[in-house]
C-alpha cells in the first residue's frame, strides 16, 4: 500500500498539467489506433497526401496549370491544410458523442475531446508536411526564414479549429443532423476554397463582387494563403490575409466556446 | 463565528446540499431538428419531469464509511453521479473535497482496442496521477490484478472479471481521498472479490479515506459501514447509524 505521506504527490496538482497529460494520453491513443496493424504504418500520412497530389495534378494540370508555377506543390500545400480542417471537425463534431462511455463514468473535463482531435489533426498535418518537403526538393524550392512564420499560421489554425470543433460537438450532441449536414458543408467549402483552382481566375473571368467577397472573406482561403505564401511564394503574408486569419480564429474560439459552456452540463443526458 | 463554521465545514468530505435531479423525459428523446421542432409545435417540449432526488441533503465526514441504501430506481445511482461530478444537480449543490477514486461500473472508461497497459496509463491520466506516479506503480497495479501475462493484449479479448480486475487495480493503487464503491465487485470471482474487500478495508483502517459504499445486498453494508443513508423514490427517507438504518430499511 502506497504510504500517506506522499499521498498528494501523486496526484497531479492543478487542471492544467491534470488535463495537459490526459490530452497526451488521448492523442497517443488516437496516434496508436490509426496505425495500429498496418505495415505502412504512419509512412501513409506521407504518402495519402502525396497520392493526391499526383492524381489530382495529372487531372488538373491542363486546366490550371498555365498560371501557376510549381503546380503540384501548390495543390498539395492546400489540400494538407484543407484535410488538416476537415479531419479535426469531422472528428472533433463527433467526440463528444464516442466519449459517453468515458464521461458517463468520470469528471474530466468535456472540452478536451474535441480540442484532441485537432492536436490529433496537427500530428497529422506534421506527417504530411514531410510530403511537402519532399516535393519542395522535387522541385528545388529552397525553403527561406518565411518558414519561421509557420509556426504562427499553425496557431491561428488550431485556434480556428478548436473553435469550431467545439461549436460542432455541442450541436451534434443536440442534434445528430449536424453530422449529415457537415459533411456537405465540407464539400461544398473544399469547391469554394482555392485547393486545385487560382483565386486569380475568377478577377480574369469578371466574377460578380459578392461571389469575390465571399471567396475572399473565407477563412480557409485565408490560412491557405498564408500558408502558401511562407513555402511555396516565399513571401511575408498580406496584412489582410494575416488580419482575416486572426479574426476569424477570435471569432471562432469564442463562438465555440461560449456555445460549449452554454450546453456543456446538458450532454450528459443527451449521450 | 464564521471561522468556526468554516472549520467545520472541512471537516466534511461530502456534503450533499439540498440536492434535486430533474430529468425532462419528453426531450430526451429528441435526436434530430425535425423531432425539435414538431416538438416545440406541440408544445411537448418541456412536460413530462421526471424528479429523481428531491431536495436531498447529507454530509459525510472525512474518513467516516457511509453506507447508501435503496431499492432499485431510488435514485441511488443519481446521487454517486453527482457526487462523482459525472452529472450536475438541476437544484442545490453538492461539494466534495478531495480526489475521488469511483469504482462506479468498472473498466467503463476504457478503451477496448488498447492493450492493458495502455489502457493502465490512459485511466490512470484520468484519474489525476501523474505520469511519474503511474511509471513507478504499473508493477503494484498488474501484480494486484494478477494478469502479468496479458498486458500487451488488447482489452477487447479480456473477460469482464479480467477487465474489473485492472479497473479496481488502477484506482486503489494509491490512497484516495474518496472512495466511491458501488456494487461491481460483483464482477470478479470469489477471490479476487476477498482480495477488493480487503484493500477496502484496509483503507477503512486507516481512518483517512471516506468511503461511500452503496449496494442492495444490506448485510454488507452492514458489515462494512457506521452510518447510512437510506434513499427511497428520490427522497431521503433516513440518516444515522448504520444498524438502526438497515433494521428499518428491512422493515419497509
Amino acid at each position: 500500500m502506497a504510504d500517506s505521506s506522499a499521498n498528494h504527490s501523486n496526484y497531479v496538482s492543478g487542471t492544467f498539467s491534470k488535463d495537459g497529460f490526459i490530452l497526451r494520453q488521448l492523442v497517443s491513443t488516437d496516434f496508436k489506433l490509426k496505425y495500429r496493424r498496418s505495415i505502412l504504418g504512419v509512412v501513409w500520412s506521407v504518402l495519402n497526401p502525396l497520392l493526391m497530389m499526383i492524381v489530382m495534378s495529372v487531372v488538373f494540370s491542363y486546366m490550371f496549370r498555365y498560371n501557376i508555377e510549381n503546380y503540384p506543390l501548390y495543390l498539395i500545400i492546400g489540400n494538407i491544410t484543407f484535410a488538416f480542417m476537415s479531419d479535426s471537425t469531422n472528428q472533433g463534431m463527433t467526440s463528444i458523442i464516442n466519449a459517453s462511455s468515458l464521461l458517463k463514468k468520470i469528471k474530466v473535463d468535456r472540452f478536451l475531446f474535441p480540442v484532441q482531435k485537432v492536436l490529433f489533426a496537427l500530428v497529422n498535418f506534421a506527417f504530411s508536411f514531410v510530403a511537402v518537403l519532399a516535393v519542395m526538393l522535387w522541385f528545388r524550392v529552397v525553403p527561406t526564414w518565411h518558414f519561421i512564420l509557420l509556426p504562427v499560421c499553425l496557431l491561428l489554425l488550431v485556434v480556428f479549429c478548436s473553435g469550431l470543433g467545439l461549436l460542432l460537438s455541442a450541436a451534434a450532441v443536440f442534434f445528430r443532423d449536424v453530422m449529415h449536414l457537415w459533411g456537405v458543408v465540407i464539400t461544398a467549402w473544399n469547391y469554394l476554397t482555392p485547393v486545385f483552382w487560382d483565386a486569380q481566375m475568377l478577377v480574369d473571368n469578371h466574377a460578380p463582387w459578392f461571389v469575390l467577397a465571399v471567396v475572399r472573406l473565407n477563412p480557409m482561403y485565408n490560412y491557405i494563403q498564408f500558408m502558401r505564401d511562407i513555402v511555396l511564394w516565399q513571401t511575408v503574408p498580406s496584412f489582410e490575409t494575416v488580419a482575416l486569419c486572426v479574426v476569424w480564429a477570435v471569432v471562432m474560439i469564442a463562438i465555440g466556446i461560449f456555445v460549449f459552456k452554454k450546453t456543456e452540463h446538458k450532454f450528459i443526458l443527451y449521450i | 463565528m464564521s471561522e468556526q463554521i468554516a472549520t467545520n465545514e472541512q471537516e466534511y468530505a461530502i456534503e450533499v446540499k439540498d440536492v434535486t435531479m430533474v430529468f425532462n423525459m419528453a426531450s430526451a428523446k429528441l435526436n434530430s431538428l425535425k423531432e425539435y421542432f414538431i416538438a416545440l409545435a406541440r408544445r411537448e417540449l418541456f412536460f413530462k419531469e421526471f424528479k429523481a432526488l428531491k431536495n436531498v441533503s447529507f454530509n459525510v465526514p472525512k474518513g467516516s464509511v457511509v453506507g447508501l441504501v435503496g431499492t432499485n430506481g431510488s435514485g441511488k445511482s443519481t446521487m454517486l453521479k453527482i457526487i462523482a461530478g459525472v452529472l450536475e444537480p438541476t437544484e442545490g449543490e453538492c461539494v466534495v473535497r478531495g480526489n475521488i477514486a469511483p469504482l462506479i461500473e468498472l473498466g467503463a472508461g476504457f478503451d477496448i482496442e488498447l492493450t492493458a497497459r495502455e489502457n493502465i496509463y490512459l485511466n490512470g491520466a484520468l484519474l489525476g496521477y501523474t505520469k511519474t506516479f503511474i511509471d513507478e506503480h504499473i508493477d503494484d497495479i498488474i501484480d494486484f490484478a494478477e494478469l502479468h501475462d496479458f498486458m500487451d493484449m488488447p482489452l477487447k479479448n479480456y473477460s469482464s472479471g479480467m477487465v474489473a480486475r485492472i479497473a479496481f487495480a488502477i484506482a486503489t493503487v494509491t490512497e484516495p481521498d474518496i472512495l466511491i464503491v458501488d456494487e461491481t465487485l460483483s464482477v470478479g470471482d470469489v477471490f479476487f472479490q476477498e482480495k477488493c474487500m480487503n484493500r477496502i478495508r484496509s483503507f477503512i483502517d486507516t481512518g483517512k479515506v471516506t468511503v461511500l459504499f452503496v449496494s442492495h445486498d444490506i448485510n454488507q453494508v452492514e458489515n462494512l459501514c457506521q452510518t447510512a443513508v437510506w434513499i427511497e423514490k428520490g427522497v431521503k427517507r433516513m440518516e444515522g447509524p448504520v444498524a438502526e438504518v438497515c433494521e428499518a430499511y428491512r422493515n419497509q
